[in-house]
């Protein structure tokens, strides 16, 4: 056997794992053609690097492992990205970490590191200029440098150098694990990462979270993801300055996240999810409130979108503009909410449902989108719709039963030798986190997986030969993170 | 002589509340209570008194844009129909003197944005520059064809276009103030050709040109083309409301317009998204049609029989 199989929130013992030569390795990958989820390296001691690899099958929810050990001398070897393109920024991360290189990568750049030395694609040409943009930016935004290459007004190459965020996590992580520190990896998604942490630390800790908590947990995954998708509702529309759709759009994120703020005294819900279940019981009381808001939530939303969809001036922004076709989007490996626009299926929330989800057996809806900015924005209207009711239907559980203790109490001590995967649907798309722990229970690998490190490569392939005032339009739709992919 | 000085402070003050107004009825439409319609001035008063930052890669021309800008705006004031259709300087063809005075304006904002080195106002320069090529025949063509209707090369004229045109009347006036209204919008830079709000470099048009500028030179743009917005309006003006009134009403009525049409470009800006830049032209050429509307229209009037 040259891969292990395993499940998402499953320990495997790291003895098991099957060590290839690399060549062999890359033979395999090929052959299987799954989709990367982690391709990342781990010092092996001796100056050795052991690089692992999980693809997964969405299909029928299985992970694929296995590995390669890079001898002390071993500094180099043959491409995956020129026969499967998604393993592009991954290849390119694992060579900035570890230095061993990728032969004929066509786009071996830093991901975060060495700013200093990176080489924009340049174009030559009478009619052809150059707008840099950030890393400062006019708004309160985070730091990233885009580099255009545009003729006029028109777009022939936005490139994205990110790092300015790189704060270390992974290695803070194996240092001091803890639910705050997850909750910082990124600000918008903060229970979607918290969760996904909790999640494998009760997996390598044994430790059994009740019903209860499980549901709270669910419940505070979909509120993000609707307050989320209706604040960016809101972006949308204040881009393309329709005022209205952007006030609508913010007074009632608003009210979803101070409801969030009731459940756990945090808007984001910092502070909720721990290991073990969750910190916040919530009273009937503020449930009745919370259905409350949430149906008021929902009429309004509802009314915005609709009363935007009919208006001509509004759709001709975002119809056509930003387009990502589903090859493109399958070829580059687009994960989450910005695959789902282009027609692809892929929500780890089914692929890879936990107990929870698969007991609320909800309908999958499939969207048909043409992936422009106008997909990107009906895909989330409907699923912060669904989220709310999602929302609606877990608070009515909550109220009428699962009285359970919300905080199960475990063992402190991790399973020695061990690797587990844990993979979250946050509102962009799947949160994956991966732990190693070594023979004396401690984590000596802890590997983090934002959508955006995926997604930012389909933000620069969306805006080409568009205009490039309709640049900020692009970006809100899809919305990624600058922290999430620095770490 | 009374009358002129009215209308000096009119230009200077107006275009103060007219921003204000606009910025209300946005903050009506979006469900807020919005700032006093006075803020506008606020901020002026607040800019005047601030400190220069001034950018290194700048030269003098950067530095005296703004005097240049303010001085000629005013200059081109005097030119226009004001309260009681009232021109301060008028002189026959002054609607020339003050399209390429207000140009002259547009001429030192642009390379003053260009000045500074900066890719968004170097682009910022050419969008305005783009549309401006557009809207000035249109304005010219709708300006001369009414002139040509009653003989009369001042602004006199467009007071005069219903008692000169018999049947057409109506039409040429409700054509001649969509040609002035798109104008506002376009020179205005306001929704649906710029967004005033946004604070994304790459999308904007007027706001980016002035992104260097800060305190009083700041302040200077700003209340130029608040007056340019006024002056434009103030055409529209001529040809509504009646000449010959009691000089009391027909200022009322002066003001109660330029408020009006504060009311309608904030209520637009509300209610539609901005249009895609390569879009805009289209938009912008919709202003050069009508005018040739207005056009044929006078030809008819006049070789019609």
């Amino acid at each position: 056997m040259n891969w292990i199989k395993t499940k998402n929130n499953t320990k495997i013992n790291l003895n098991e794992i099957p060590t290839l030569d690399i060549c062999e390795l890359r033979e395999e990958i090929i052959s299987l053609n799954k989709r990367p989820v982690g391709f990342f390296g781990k010092d092996w001691g001796y100056s050795r690097t052991k690089l692992f690899v999980i693809l997964a099958d969405d299909e029928n929810g299985d992970l694929y492992v296995s590995s390669a050990l890079f001898e002390q001398n071993e500094k180099e070897y043959e491409s995956l990205t020129q026969a499967i393109p998604s393993f592009h920024i991954f290849e390119r991360e694992f060579y900035e970490q570890f230095g061993i290189k990728p032969l004929n990568h066509p786009w071996l750049k830093p991901v975060r590191k060495n700013q200093k030395d990176y080489q924009f694609f340049e174009m030559e040409g009478e009619e052809v200029h150059q707008v840099a943009v950030g890393p400062i930016h006019a708004g309160v935004i985070e730091p990233g440098h885009f580099r255009f290459m545009c003729n006029g007004e028109t777009v022939y190459h936005l490139e994205i150098m990110l790092g300015y965020q790189n704060r270390g996590v992974e290695e803070l992580m194996v240092k001091h694990p803890t639910n705050q520190l997850a909750e910082s990896i990124c600000g918008d998604s903060v229970i979607a990462h918290n969760l996904a942490y909790s999640k494998i630390m009760e997996t390598l800790k044994g430790i059994k979270v009740s019903k209860r908590a499980q549901l709270i947990r669910t419940l505070a995954l979909e509120m993000e993801r609707a307050a989320i998708h209706i604040g960016d509702l809101g972006a949308i529309a204040g881009d393309i300055a329709y005022l209205m759709g952007a006030s609508v759009f913010g007074a009632t994120r608003t009210l979803v996240i101070n409801t969030m703020l009731e459940f756990c005294g945090s808007r984001f819900g910092r502070g909720l999810v721990t290991v073990g279940g969750v910190n916040f019981d919530i009273d009937n009381e503020k449930i009745e409130r919370a259905i409350k808001t949430f149906t008021k939530v929902e009429k309004d939303v509802e009314r915005m979108v609709k009363t935007m969809l009919k208006n001509t001036s509004v759709m001709s922004r975002l119809e056509k503009t930003g387009v990502v076709s589903t090859d493109k989007a399958r070829e580059i490996g687009l994960v989450g909410m910005a695959a789902r626009a282009c027609g692809i299926i892929l929500d780890s929330r089914f692929d890879f449902a936990d107990e929870c989800f698969k007991n609320l057996a909800l309908p999958r809806k499939i969207f048909k989108g043409k992936g422009d900015v106008n997909a990107r924005f009906q895909l989330r209207y409907q699923e912060a719709m669904e989220s709310l009711s999602i929302s609606k239907r877990i608070l009515e559980m909550l109220k009428n039963g699962y009285k359970e203790d919300i905080l199960a109490q475990g063992s402190d001590k991790l399973c020695p030798d061990s690797l587990a995967i844990s993979i979250t649907e946050g509102w962009r798309g799947e949160v994956v986190h991966i732990a190693l722990s070594d023979s004396s229970s401690n984590l000596t690998r802890y590997k983090i997986k934002d959508p955006s490190f995926n997604n930012w490569y389909g933000l620069a392939l969306a805006v080409r030969n568009n205009g490039v005032s309709d640049f900020p339009l692009c970006n809100k739709s899809f919305n990624l993170s600058y922290c999430g992919c620095d770490l | 002589m009374g009358l002129k000085i009215l209308n000096l402070i009119i230009v200077l003050f107006l275009p103060f509340l007219m921003l204000g107004v606009i910025k209300k009825t946005k903050a009506f439409w979006g469900g807020r209570y919005g700032a006093s319609i006075f803020q506008p001035l606020y901020d002026f008063i607040k800019l005047i008194k601030k400190d220069f930052v001034i950018s290194k890669t700048t030269s003098g021309i950067f530095r005296i844009s703004p005097v240049i800008i303010i001085s000629s705006t005013l200059f081109a004031a005097l030119f226009v129909p004001l309260v009681n259709s009232s021109v301060i300087i008028n002189i026959p063809a002054g609607f020339v003197v003050f399209a390429y005075i207000l140009s002259f304006s547009k001429f030192f904002s642009l390379i003053s944005a260009m000045d500074t080195g900066s890719s968004f106002e170097g682009m910022g320069a050419s969008r305005e520059a783009c549309f401006t090529t557009i809207v000035e025949p249109a304005f010219f063509m709708l300006l001369a064809s009414v002139m040509a209707l009653s003989g009369n090369f001042t602004f006199d004229a467009l007071g005069k276009i219903i008692e000169n045109s018999g049947g057409y009347g109506i039409l040429i006036c409700i054509f001649a103030i969509l040609v002035l209204f798109i104008m506002i919008l376009t020179e205005g830079s306001r929704v649906p050709v710029d967004d005033p709000a946004t604070h994304l470099e790459l999308t904007m048009i007027h706001e980016v040109m002035i992104l260097d500028n800060s305190a009083s030179d700041l302040a200077l743009i700003s209340w130029a083309s608040g007056i340019k917005m006024l002056l434009l309006s103030s055409l529209i003006a001529a040809i509504v409301i009646p000449q010959g009134l009691n000089l009391g009403v027909s200022t009322l009525l002066y003001i109660a317009l330029m408020l009006l049409i504060s009311v309608i470009i904030g209520t637009i800006e509300s209610a539609t998204a901005r249009i895609r830049m390569s879009h805009v032209f289209e938009f912008v050429f919709v202003m050069s049609s009508f005018a040739l509307v207005v056009l044929s229209l006078v030809v008819a009037r006049m070789f019609g029989g």
